[in-house]
């Protein structure tokens, strides 16, 4: 009875000390377990690859660090894949902080090009004003997004660094929204993924695929297929997109390039601590339910 | 009278009809753009208002030494301070005048090893709270509930490798599989329901919008006692 008294009284400080080691020890220790790609990663996977060279595709931070660990890895996966088809890399961000997330993003990605051409000798352009262009935070929210779908210079004067957006040879293809082949967005939250499909991709006619919060995603599950063309919802689906990369681009293969898949071994464990405590939780339920029941 | 009532009335009811007219006929679309412009412009105000008022709550509990004042300086010191580094670009390695969050500046290293971990570390809480809030309240009390527990342990699992590999026993496609179910839950009784919920929020927003633009809501004018 006291074992039963003690797991169904159970320490609140207890199930923090297992959340905690179930998320520390298998980042420590590198804990990963395979990843099997859902159809609609793969499908997101296969349209980013079939981009011919030189497209052009939008790529909106719309996230803060409190979300970083679930959204930098997809980020950084798409981010590495648009280099490699040398597309045309447009970035903006909607939140203030997003400019920093992007700004994460690009140094990683430059890390990863300069290790490549070291061990493979292979050189992928990724010049600003001719490869990428920056253009910062505007705030607005959708706003922002209405005014960019006819006219970019009409919201960006210059970009994130205060150069003149004329002068920046990327910005003469794409003029508007409507220009673009693919947007790609990393949202949190409000301004995101919602707001880019209803008032930018939507009216411009162009496919957007995004990458959101776990949290987030049961909220843009009503846009897909028709007017979302697929959804990283949360850190599985990036993890399983690292795969997708590792196995198309053998550079990207090393773990410790694979953020996502480090941090799946915290998630995966961690649930399966949580599941333990509803498990315990409803069997001291029905438990003291049938004694009342018997008194 | 006029200018807190009456003439607050007119520009809502004017942006408003013109921004509703922009999506309606190309004409007006340029005119929208501008109002939107103009909306950056009142933002940096309302930055402005927002900082100040920020600073007027804390220097008054420090100045009682109320409650948590400590809270409040330490507020107060990183608000100015990351004030100051910003707006004078303190440390930046190509001077005054470029981007103030360019990497190797005082401002991007404030952000880096001050902001992150502190919004990572608040956010990175929740996980502690909810596996807390899971045991204590997550209980099969009813039907509803039971449902609601089976859809999360779904979810759950189809969240992870286990999902997969407890699946061993299906073969991929036949829709039996722990990922293919949390895949089935969010594609149809979820989206279904969400659908649901997103038409009646949106047919609620286009009535309060009218009743704003044509003046028949006019809370956001405040009482306009003070």
């Amino acid at each position: 009875m006291a074992f039963y008294d003690k797991i169904r009284n159970i320490d609140r400080r207890v199930i923090f000390l297992l959340i905690g080691l179930s998320v520390a020890l298998p980042l420590i220790f590198t804990i990963r377990f395979p990843e099997f790609p859902t159809p609609m990663v793969k499908q997101i996977f296969g349209l980013m690859e079939d981009l011919p060279p030189g497209a052009k595709v939008l790529v909106s931070f719309d996230y803060d660090p409190a979300s970083e660990p679930e959204l930098q890895p997809m980020a950084t996966a798409w981010m590495r894949q648009l280099a490699e088809k040398r597309a045309k890399i447009y970035i903006m961000a909607l939140w203030p902080i997003g400019q920093d997330m992007a700004r994460l993003s690009i140094d990683a990605l430059k890390r990863d090009l300069a290790d490549k051409e070291r061990e493979t000798g292979e050189k992928v352009p990724f010049e600003y004003g001719v490869n990428y262009v920056n253009l910062g935070f505007k705030s607005g929210a959708q706003g922002v997004i209405n005014v960019v779908l006819t006219d970019f210079e009409k919201m960006y004067p210059t970009d994130a660094a205060g150069q003149a957006l004329s002068t920046i040879p990327l910005m003469k293809e794409a003029r508007s929204l409507k220009d673009f082949d693919l947007i790609v967005n990393i949202s949190a939250g409000t301004p995101g993924l919602k707001e880019w499909i209803q008032f930018g991709a939507d009216p411009a006619g162009v496919r957007i695929v995004g990458g959101s919060t776990a949290v987030q995603a049961p909220l843009l599950y009503p846009y897909y297929p028709k007017q979302l063309y697929g959804l990283l919802g949360g850190l599985k689906p990036a993890a399983e997109y690292e795969k997708l990369m590792g196995d198309r681009y053998p550079q990207y293969a090393d773990i410790q390039k694979n953020k996502g898949r480090i941090r799946m071994g915290a998630q995966a464990v961690a649930h399966l601590v949580i599941m333990a405590f509803i498990i315990i939780g409803n069997i001291t339920f029905f438990i003291d339910r049938r004694r009342e029941r018997s008194r | 009278m006029f200018v807190k009532r009456t003439l607050p009335l007119w520009i809502t009811f004017v942006v408003g009809t013109v921004i509703i007219l922009s999506k309606l006929s190309p004409k007006t679309t340029g005119l929208g753009e501008d109002f939107t412009i103009y909306f950056d412009i009142i933002a940096v105000f309302a930055f402005i208002l927002g900082g100040g008022n920020l600073v007027k709550i804390h220097a008054d509990k420090l100045s009682k030494m109320g409650a948590g004042w400590g809270y409040s300086a330490v507020c107060l010191i990183g608000f100015f301070a990351t004030l100051f580094i910003g707006l004078f670009e303190i440390g930046h390695p190509k001077g005054w005048s470029t981007d103030p969050t360019a990497s190797g500046s005082a401002f991007n290293f404030i952000y880096d090893y001050v902001f992150k971990p502190l919004a990572a570390t608040m956010f990175a809480l929740l996980a502690f709270y909810v596996a807390s809030a899971s045991y204590r309240a997550f209980r099969a009390k009813n039907l509803e509930a039971t449902v609601l527990l089976v859809a999360a342990f779904v979810i759950l699992l189809g969240r992870t490798f286990i999902g997969s590999f407890v699946s061993f026993w299906t073969e991929p496609g036949t829709g039996f599989g722990i990922p293919e179910l949390a895949e089935w839950i969010m594609d149809y009784p979820n989206r279904a329901g969400q659908r649901a919920i997103m038409i009646g929020i949106a047919l609620g927003i286009v009535s309060t919008s009218l009743k704003i633009i044509l003046g028949i809501d006019r809370g956001y004018l405040g009482s306009g006692q003070e």
